[in-house]
C-alpha cells in the first residue's frame, strides 16, 4: 500500500489503483455524512478533483493521486458514508482507476513514511 | 496572530481530550473525543454539558426604579421588558436605526436588577451599546469572575437536581438564584438545543468543581462547540453573524413571536425603539424577503453561503446555516427567500459544487423541541 501527502491510500492490483483515505484522515474529518463519487469510464489526469466528502464539519475534496481512467466507485459509500469512519483501509474504497504504467506508484510514501509524516 | 484568551475550564477540557479552536477571541472546545454526531445524540438522549463562558454576562442595576430601567432597555429593543415578572426570562433583541439586528439576548427580572446574556462575538459592542444608552437608568456590571455552563437534555432535571434540588420545580424560562459548595449559581431554565435543560452562571472559582460534579453523573457528557452548532440548527435558532446580523430585520429573521403587542402599533408603548419605521412597516405589510427552513432533496449538506435559485434560476438568496443534522438523519438549513418562495413546501435549488439541487422550503424546528413548559 502507497500513501500521499493528501492522506490518500493507494492499492496497486495489476492495472487498477484502488483510492481511499487514510485512518488518520478519518478521525480528523470526523463524522462522514456525504460522498459524492466521480462518473465511472472518466478520464482523470493527477491532482483532479473526483469526488467529495462531507463530514458534520466540513466539505473536502478527494484528489485523484494518478493519471487514468476511473473504472470503478465504491456505492455503498453513497448509501452508507458512514462506512469512511468505520472501515477506511478497506470497506470504505472510493473508486478504482486504470493506469499505463504502474511504476507512478513509486513516487509516493511507504506506510513507515506515511506516518512519520503524520507524525 | 492575537493571544487567544482562557477560559475557567480550559484544562478541564484539555484533560478531557477536547479539540480546542479559536472561537471570538477564545479557545474554546470544538469536540471531545466521542466526535460531534456521539455528542449530539447525546443530548438529546441524555444530557450533556457544555462550556459557554465565552458568552457576555452582565448585570444591570437600576439607578432609579426597575420601571425606569425597564422603559430603558425598551428604548434598545422593540420587546416588552416591563411586563416580564420577577423570576421569569425572555428574549430580546437589540435593533439598529436601520431596523436590523445589533444582537440577540437572553434578559432576565431578579427583581432587584436585570440580567443578560450576550452573544460572545458582540459582548464588546453589546457594553459599550448598554453604557452609551442606559447609563441614566443603571449601573452596568460586567460579570468577568463567572463561567456560564448549559446542561442540556432530557436527562438534565434529574442531573442537576442531584446538586441543586431546587432547579426541579423551574419551569422554561424561569430564573432563580442558589447558594451552593461552588457558589452562588444563576439558574435559567433555557438553552440553545431545542431541549430542556439549564443555563448556570456561577462563580469562576467554583466552576471547574461544579463541571466536574456533573461530568461525574453517568448520564452527563461534555459536548462541543459543533454539537452545539448542530442541535441549535435542527431547533431551529438563529445564530448571531450568520443567520441574523446588523442586515436582517427581526421581521424577516422570524422573529416577529419576540414583538409583543405593547410594541407593536397600536400597543401600549407602540414603537420607541431604534429601527421602528423599518420594523413596524414589516409587521404591517410583511417583509420582502423571509428567513427559511431548507430541506435538501439529497443528502450533500448544503451549508453557509450556499446560493439559492427558483426552479427556473431567479436567484433567490443564500443559505446562512446548514449542515448534516444528526436527530434528522439528512441535511438541514436555514436561508433567505423573497416572501413569494418562503411557504413551505415551495421547491426551490440551491448551488452546489457548479450543480443544482433542489430543496424544499421546510418548517422549523426540524426536530420537536422538549421544552418544560
Amino acid at each position: 500500500m502507497k500513501f500521499t501527502k493528501e492522506h490518500e491510500w493507494l492499492r496497486l492490483d495489476g492495472d487498477l489503483v484502488t483510492v481511499g483515505i487514510t485512518e488518520h484522515a478519518a478521525e480528523a474529518l470526523g463524522d462522514v455524512v456525504f460522498v459524492e463519487l466521480p462518473e465511472t469510464e472518466t478520464q482523470v489526469a493527477a491532482g483532479d478533483e473526483v469526488s467529495v466528502i462531507e463530514s458534520v464539519k466540513a466539505a473536502s475534496d478527494i484528489l485523484a493521486p494518478v493519471e487514468g481512467e476511473i473504472v470503478e466507485v465504491n456505492t455503498a459509500l453513497a448509501d452508507n458514508p458512514g462506512l469512511v469512519n468505520e472501515d477506511p483501509l478497506g470497506a470504505a474504497w472510493f473508486f478504482r482507476i486504470r493506469i499505463a504504467d504502474s511504476s507512478v506508484l513509486d513516487a509516493f510514501m511507504s506506510e513507515d513514511e506515511y506516518k512519520e509524516m503524520i507524525g | 496572530m492575537t493571544d487567544l484568551l482562557h477560559l475557567p475550564l480550559h484544562a478541564l477540557h484539555v484533560a478531557a481530550g477536547a479539540k480546542m479552536v479559536p472561537f471570538a477571541g477564545y479557545e474554546m472546545p470544538v469536540q471531545y473525543p466521542a466526535g460531534v454526531m456521539a455528542e449530539h445524540l447525546h443530548t438529546r438522549k441524555a444530557a450533556g454539558l457544555f462550556d459557554v463562558s465565552h458568552m457576555g454576562q452582565v448585570v444591570l442595576r437600576p439607578k432609579g426604579t426597575m420601571q425606569d430601567l425597564g422603559l430603558g432597555l425598551e428604548r434598545l429593543m422593540p420587546v416588552d421588558v416591563l411586563s416580564l415578572a420577577q423570576g421569569r426570562q425572555r428574549y430580546g433583541i437589540f435593533t439598529s436605526e436601520t431596523g436590523g439586528i445589533l444582537d440577540d439576548l437572553m434578559f432576565a427580572n431578579r427583581g432587584g436588577d436585570y440580567f443578560l446574556v450576550v452573544n460572545a462575538a458582540r459582548k464588546a459592542h453589546d457594553f459599550a451599546h448598554l453604557a452609551e444608552h442606559l447609563a441614566d437608568v443603571a449601573e452596568i456590571e460586567v460579570q468577568q469572575d463567572r463561567a456560564l455552563l448549559a446542561l442540556q437534555g432530557p436527562q438534565a432535571e434529574e442531573a442537576f437536581a442531584r446538586l441543586v434540588p431546587g432547579a426541579r420545580g423551574m419551569r422554561f424560562m424561569d430564573v432563580a438564584g442558589f447558594d451552593t459548595v461552588f457558589g452562588p449559581l444563576w439558574v435559567s431554565r433555557s438553552g440553545y438545543t431545542g431541549e430542556d435543560g439549564f443555563e448556570i452562571s456561577v462563580p469562576a472559582a467554583g466552576a471547574e468543581g461544579l463541571a466536574r460534579a456533573l461530568l461525574d453523573m453517568e448520564e452527563v457528557l461534555p459536548i462541543g462547540l459543533g454539537a452545539r452548532d448542530s442541535l441549535r440548527l435542527e431547533a431551529g435558532l438563529c445564530l448571531y453573524g450568520h443567520d441574523i446580523d446588523e442586515t436582517t430585520s427581526p421581521v424577516e429573521a422570524g422573529l416577529t413571536w419576540a414583538i409583543q403587542k405593547p410594541r407593536r402599533a397600536g400597543g401600549a408603548r407602540a414603537g420607541g425603539f431604534p429601527g421602528e419605521s423599518r420594523i413596524l412597516k414589516e409587521l404591517d405589510e410583511g417583509p420582502d424577503r423571509q428567513r427559511v427552513g431548507l430541506r435538501p432533496e439529497g443528502r450533500a449538506p448544503m451549508r453557509e453561503g450556499v446560493e439559492l435559485f427558483s426552479e427556473d434560476g431567479t436567484p433567490l438568496g443564500a443559505i446562512t446555516s446548514g449542515g448534516f443534522g444528526p436527530s434528522v438523519q439528512a441535511p438541514v438549513a436555514m436561508g433567505y427567500v423573497p416572501t413569494a418562495f418562503a411557504a413551505p413546501g415551495t421547491r426551490i435549488e440551491a448551488e452546489l459544487r457548479g450543480k443544482r439541487l433542489a430543496a424544499v422550503v421546510a418548517a422549523t424546528p426540524f426536530h420537536p423541541t422538549h421544552y418544560k413548559r
